[in-house]
């Protein structure tokens, strides 16, 4: 089987880094380094232990701009056989409208039983993108999976999706959209033989698809829905106490503290 | 172009929780939309599609004058959200409302996603504050909490989700109408079917409405030592959640789990046990009002940012802390 596993290059949360260029809001990427969206990271592991499982290959599929390939060559070391990238300096500062088209138009390029995407982002964390795939491609839409269960004889699959009190179990024909959670399994760390192989491995670049609807000049930053007003750091938390006292004397203060706060 | 009444209004997805009733996230959501109508002059509209949308709608109508319900019967035993998503495409492309407000937890997160692909309408995602400035000015945390951002639409229409536990749910002073009515159109995307609903065998209070949360990280060293977590949210009326670490190690459900991969959190207390306070966890949790930690690393990252910080063994003050809660408590 085929899966194509969504995914997105986005600020290392760890760096510390993080800011927007003041003159157009834009996310600064020299500034700080970039690694694979943790969710991206279980949905690609999902994929890679189905693959073993059932046979067949995973495939990468990022909208990004051009150093993307560094970041996605991570992903290749995991075990992922390929990637394609779709990169354009008008696709800089897209929206989810314009994002969803382009992967949209891009994923009808490409052959797949499955496309796999992590649950949100760690960067703008909207977790609508994924929703919007499946329906501009008509792919049925099964989301927050904490199982998944291709049947190759019967072309459909079974995902345990998280309920606010358990799961449901969903069934739908094959091709179809996956959502991955962590609930899925701890990503692997790529081995040194992945990483020796991923040099190898090919990342297709790729302008914005010829068929992304409506048209190539509704997307991107210049045709965002939406706009940055300000950014700032939020406001830092007030000092902290210190407790050092024996594990009693530690307890009194604590709860003392919790009663003046009202909160017991 | 418009229809009548309608034109420029802020409408409401009315989610259903799993027994009919309206979500609570709604409540917060169509709080929130009632405010800006009243500020902006323009109606609050609240829509539930559901196969039986009338407990739901009743509910929402106490938080807004006006309720459209939608009896769906495909979303008994299908995925609702795809369904959904093409009901409310259709009523706005049929009412013309200039704003749609959903909530940010994974039933809004889908339907916002289908809604926006069939209507082209933008999307600002986890809005932690909303003001009326002609339209909807969205305050919302991007990168792990490290920048707030303040955003609008470039036109005068769009799609908002909101961040739970961000806003207080007040019912209007009197109560709103409920109309049933149809959708237009046929559902042309694949459906999804439910073959089972499984209820977790876990008695767990759910984490994202909590007041208190008192999670245990990689320092409770096995599911054994979280009992200890467990016997402390007991006494303090709180949920136990866990961190990323706790979670993939098995010593409990993915389903408590706080942080980038998990869920985010806004309760009035956090108490953190054996929890470093890495930025993946930071994420979930910082914008609790009062953060407590015990930790024996004075240098973890937790002791920057907790209000209060007991350095010392969590099996030492662990204990010490159940019995003064216990005595306190009578």
């Amino acid at each position: 089987m085929r899966i194509v596993v969504l995914v997105k290059p986005v600020p290392d949360t760890a760096s510390g880094g993080e800011r927007l260029r003041p003159d157009d809001w834009r996310l600064d990427r020299a500034a700080v380094p970039a690694v694979v969206n943790a969710n991206d990271e279980y949905a690609l592991e999902a994929a890679l232990k189905l693959t073993e499982t059932h046979g067949g290959e995973v495939a990468m599929l990022t909208m990004a701009g051009p150093t993307a390939p560094e970041t996605m060559r991570k992903a290749l070391a995991m075990g992922a056989a390929s990637g394609t990238l779709v990169t354009d300096d008008a696709l800089g500062g897209s929206d989810v409208v314009s994002t969803t088209r382009v992967l949209a138009a891009a994923l009808k390029g490409l052959e797949y039983d499955l496309v796999f995407a992590g649950a949100d982002t760690s960067d703008g964390g909207g977790g609508v993108v994924p929703a919007g795939v499946a329906t501009l491609v008509g792919l049925p839409y099964l989301s927050y999976a904490a199982r998944i269960e291709p049947n190759l004889e019967t072309k459909r699959v079974r995902v345990h999706r998280i309920s606010p009190t358990g799961y449901d179990v969903l069934e739908a024909p094959m091709p179809a959209l996956v959502v991955a959670t962590q609930a899925l399994g701890e990503p692997r760390y790529p081995s040194l033989k992945g990483i020796m192989a991923a040099r190898s491995k090919t990342i297709e670049t790729t302008g914005i698809p010829a068929d992304t609807a409506p048209d190539a000049g509704t997307l991107g930053g210049a045709a965002s829905t939406t706009a940055v007003l300000a950014a700032e750091a939020p406001p830092p938390r007030a000092a902290t106490r210190v407790v050092r006292d024996p594990a009693d004397e530690a307890a009194r203060q604590v709860v003392e503290f919790l009663a003046e706060r009202r909160i017991i | 172009m418009a229809a009548a009444g309608s034109a420029g209004a802020i409408w409401v997805h009315g989610e259903t929780a799993p027994d009919g009733s309206l979500a609570r996230i709604s409540t917060e959501v169509a709080t929130l939309a009632r405010t800006l109508a009243k500020e902006a002059g323009r109606a609050a509209v609240g829509i539930v599609v559901a196969a039986d949308p009338a407990a739901a709608a009743a509910e929402l109508a106490t938080y807004v004058p006006r309720v459209l319900a939608i009896s769906e019967p495909a979303t008994a035993n299908h995925a609702a959200a795809t369904i959904v998503g093409q009901r409310l495409a259709a009523l706005i492309d049929r009412d013309k409302p200039a704003y749609l407000l959903a909530g940010a937890g994974p039933e809004g997160r889908d339907a916002a996603g289908v809604v926006s692909a069939l209507t082209g309408l933008g999307i600002l995602v986890n809005a932690t504050a909303v003001r009326w400035e002609g339209g909807p000015v969205v305050e919302m945390s991007v990168f792990g909490g490290k920048l707030n951002t303040t955003s609008r639409f470039v036109g005068d229409s769009g799609i908002v989700t909101l961040r739970p536990n961000v806003i207080s749910a007040e019912p209007a002073r009197t109560s709103g109408s409920v109309e049933k009515t149809d959708a237009p159109g046929e559902l042309a995307l694949p459906q999804v079917e439910i073959v089972d609903r499984v209820e977790a065998a876990t008695t767990a209070a759910p984490i994202e409405e909590a007041r208190i949360i008192v999670s245990g990280g990689r320092g409770v060293g096995g599911a054994e030592g979280f009992k200890l977590v467990e016997e402390i949210a007991d006494a303090l009326g709180g949920a136990v959640g866990a961190t990323r670490a706790a979670v993939d190690a098995g010593w409990i459900p993915y389903a408590q789990q706080i942080g980038q991969t998990g869920k985010i959190v806004k309760p009035a207390l956090y108490l953190a046990l054996g929890i470093s306070g890495a930025i993946q966890h930071k994420v979930g949790m910082q914008t609790a009002e009062t953060i407590v930690a015990v930790n024996r690393d004075p240098d973890a990252p937790i002791a920057d940012f907790a209000d209060l910080v007991v350095i010392g063994d969590l099996f030492e003050v662990g204990p010490a802390l159940l019995a003064a809660l216990r005595a306190r408590a009578g």
